[in-house]
């Protein structure tokens, strides 16, 4: 159906300019080269299929999760969601982890959702520091309003940055919100927020070239699989 | 004393096993020794159960009780063992002198642990209870913690580096890449987690100058062997597989605190430990083909092997930079991974690392993990942070 553009101009929430999350590309634990880049809303479509069979597995808490990050990309791609970005972690091009968020005005980001697809190389942890460093280090923002769905959420970043606790509502509902600040972000950096800018041509091409994803069956193997992680 | 072999060895693959509870785990586990030795389950006169956290983790007690139930093994006698992190050896020193006393022929040793439905730090905080109740644990000290000053004292002493520590964790965790039973079964890459300027996210530092990698994971698994006197295989009554001896066995104490000892780096239960083994064995650390030391940490792979006279003190970690400890090396040890990638599910690690030498020891591994005409084994059981210590040499039965 053809969209009614005078109604969508009602429906579609004002947009703060946003300067682009420069891409950079980080080595994990197992040697693996890690390109972070910010996703284009044409990629939502590919994003979503990796996200889909995280919906059905209980585990460590990926099903609430990733419904909301598939609803906030489905928003996004729609134009139902003010100033939100999603960046995104590629092995050889394969998606391997979505962090998303938004702006809720010039001075505060507010934090979605951290999605890691493949798990135990710290990939949740490398990109939502890459996450907070958009809203500190290129959005300029004053602070980041944070809340954590699953233990491991917690223990990453309440803890580890440490954020600071407040009682602001959080819009994803649930606890009060945590709060990072510049003064925190930037005590935390050196020990949290890493990476190597510019990106080879080469491995920044692969990641530009198609978004890959794996099939359900691995996906849900790495999250979900009877071994550790 | 009648002299005692091991007939059947089973493991279930280690890790976090959401939908096992742990009787489960232990059924499994000795289901696939009681299977492994082919003697049927009706001829098992004892069952020894080691296992340290059931009673805070589960809320259970009893648990030998319940499994020969579970197993239908009644009316075999059942206690549970609890000696920390060697409640799996000495599970099996309960069975071994059960059965050489002549009091028991057949009798099954199972050793497990579900440590992952609770959180890592309430899992740290269930093994901190073996710790000093007054001096130690109202402190905040951990094992990490305890590992950590001991890793420092260890390095003024002796100088090793974390190079040193480096290698043993690469080592340990290639080698579980090949071992279906391993926990963790990613190959590390050196850049990733010491040259890269990114390591500092990948392997960060838990308890100073102990790092992420230096640590074995939090761990569910269990482990089982069934063992009988070696007679009985002589008679064509002990099972189908090769016999392993338990030639030697040994077991040593020390303070609990570290810093009660005259020097808190000298491993006195280790050495001990394992003199006694060798003796009773026969044997001398030159002897042993293949060895599973108890790696909780890095620097314990190290420094056992240098307490159990593998290498001189100070070089250990030279050893193990010079591939020394590897497959075709000097001395390989812990080709299943170790507790670095293995996994240490407590109660089980002491007798998954009997299973591992029973494997090694009968030729029964794939090419990658298998020392060639493997004779002789070693294990070391480390119980508190030194304060009990068991070790075993095993011994190839040429029937």
């Amino acid at each position: 159906m053809p969209l009614d553009m005078e109604l969508e101009a009602v429906l579609r929430p004002i947009q703060y300019p946003m300067v682009p999350y420069p891409p950079k590309v980080i080595t994990l634990a197992n040697g693996k080269k890690m390109v972070v880049r910010q996703a284009a809303r044409q990629d939502v479509p590919a994003i979503l299929k990796s996200v889909h069979p995280c919906l059905f597995i209980e585990r460590d808490y990926y099903d609430i999760v990733s419904a909301r990050l598939y609803g906030e990309l489905l928003a996004w791609y729609r134009y139902r969601v003010k100033s939100e970005y999603c960046l995104m972690g590629q092995i050889d091009g394969y998606l391997v982890g979505i962090v998303n968020g938004r702006m809720e005005d010039e001075k505060v980001g507010m934090s979605y959702h951290t999605l890691a697809i493949d798990r135990g190389l710290r990939i949740g942890s490398h990109l939502f520091a890459a996450k907070m460093e958009y809203h500190m280090e290129y959005l300029k923002q004053d602070s980041v309003l944070i809340v954590a769905e699953s233990p491991i959420g917690f223990r990453r970043w309440m803890i580890e940055y440490p954020l600071e606790a407040t009682q602001i509502p959080h819009e994803l509902g649930g606890g009060d919100s945590y709060r990072l600040t510049r003064k925190i972000y930037f005590k935390a950096k050196p020990r949290l927020v890493v990476g190597t800018r510019p990106v080879p041509q080469e491995w920044m091409d692969e990641a530009m070239a198609e978004v890959k994803f794996a099939d359900d069956d691995t996906i849900r193997e790495r999250i979900a699989g009877l071994k550790g992680r | 004393m009648r002299d005692v072999a091991i007939i059947g060895a089973g493991m279930i693959p280690f890790g976090r096993r959401d939908e096992d509870t742990l009787m489960e785990m232990l059924a499994y586990a000795s289901l696939k020794a009681l299977d492994d030795c082919g003697l049927g389950d009706k001829t098992v006169d004892a069952v020894y159960v080691a296992n340290m956290g059931g009673g805070m983790l589960q809320h259970q007690s009893a648990i030998a009780s319940s499994l020969v139930d579970r197993l239908s093994l009644m009316p075999a006698a059942a206690e549970t063992i609890e000696n920390g992190p060697a409640s799996g050896a000495s599970a099996i020193k309960a069975g071994l002198l059960a059965v050489a006393s002549g009091y028991y022929d057949y009798v099954l040793v199972v050793g497990g642990e579900k440590m992952r439905e609770v959180t890592g730090w309430r899992a740290t905080d269930v093994v901190a209870t073996m710790t000093h109740p007054q001096a130690e644990y109202p402190y905040g000290i951990t094992l990490p913690g305890m590992a950590g000053m001991f890793t420092r004292l260890y390095m003024e002493k002796y100088g090793v580096t974390r190079e040193h520590l480096l290698a043993v964790s690469l080592k340990n965790q290639e080698m579980g890449t090949l071992n279906p039973y391993a926990h963790v079964e990613m190959a590390l890459d050196r850049e990733g987690i010491f040259d890269s300027p990114d390591a500092v996210v990948n392997n960060p530092v838990s308890a100073d100058p102990l790092h992420l990698y230096d640590l074995c994971p939090v761990s569910d698994g269990a482990a089982a062997v069934v063992i009988c006197p070696l007679e009985m295989t002589k008679a064509g009554k002990g099972g189908q597989k090769t016999p392993v001896l338990i030639a030697g066995f040994g077991q040593a104490t020390d303070t609990q605190t570290l810093q009660e000892r005259d020097d808190p780096t000298d491993l006195k239960a280790v050495t001990l430990a394992a003199q006694k083994a060798f003796e009773m064995a026969k044997l001398k650390p030159s002897d042993i083909d293949v060895a599973e030391l108890h790696d909780a940490f890095t620097i314990l792979e190290i420094a056992e092997s240098e307490h159990v006279g593998f290498f001189k003190k100070g070089e250990g970690g030279k050893a193990a930079v010079a591939g020394k400890t590897r497959l075709g090396g000097q001395i390989p040890i812990n080709l299943s991974g170790g507790l670095k990638a293995r996994g240490h599910p407590v109660g089980a690690t002491g007798v998954a690392q009997v299973v591992d030498i029973v494997w090694q020891l009968r030729h029964e591994l794939p090419k990658t993990r298998q020392v060639q005409k493997a004779r002789h084994g070693l294990t070391v059981n480390f119980g508190g942070f030194g304060n009990n210590v068991l070790a075993f040499v095993l011994k190839r039965v040429e029937v």
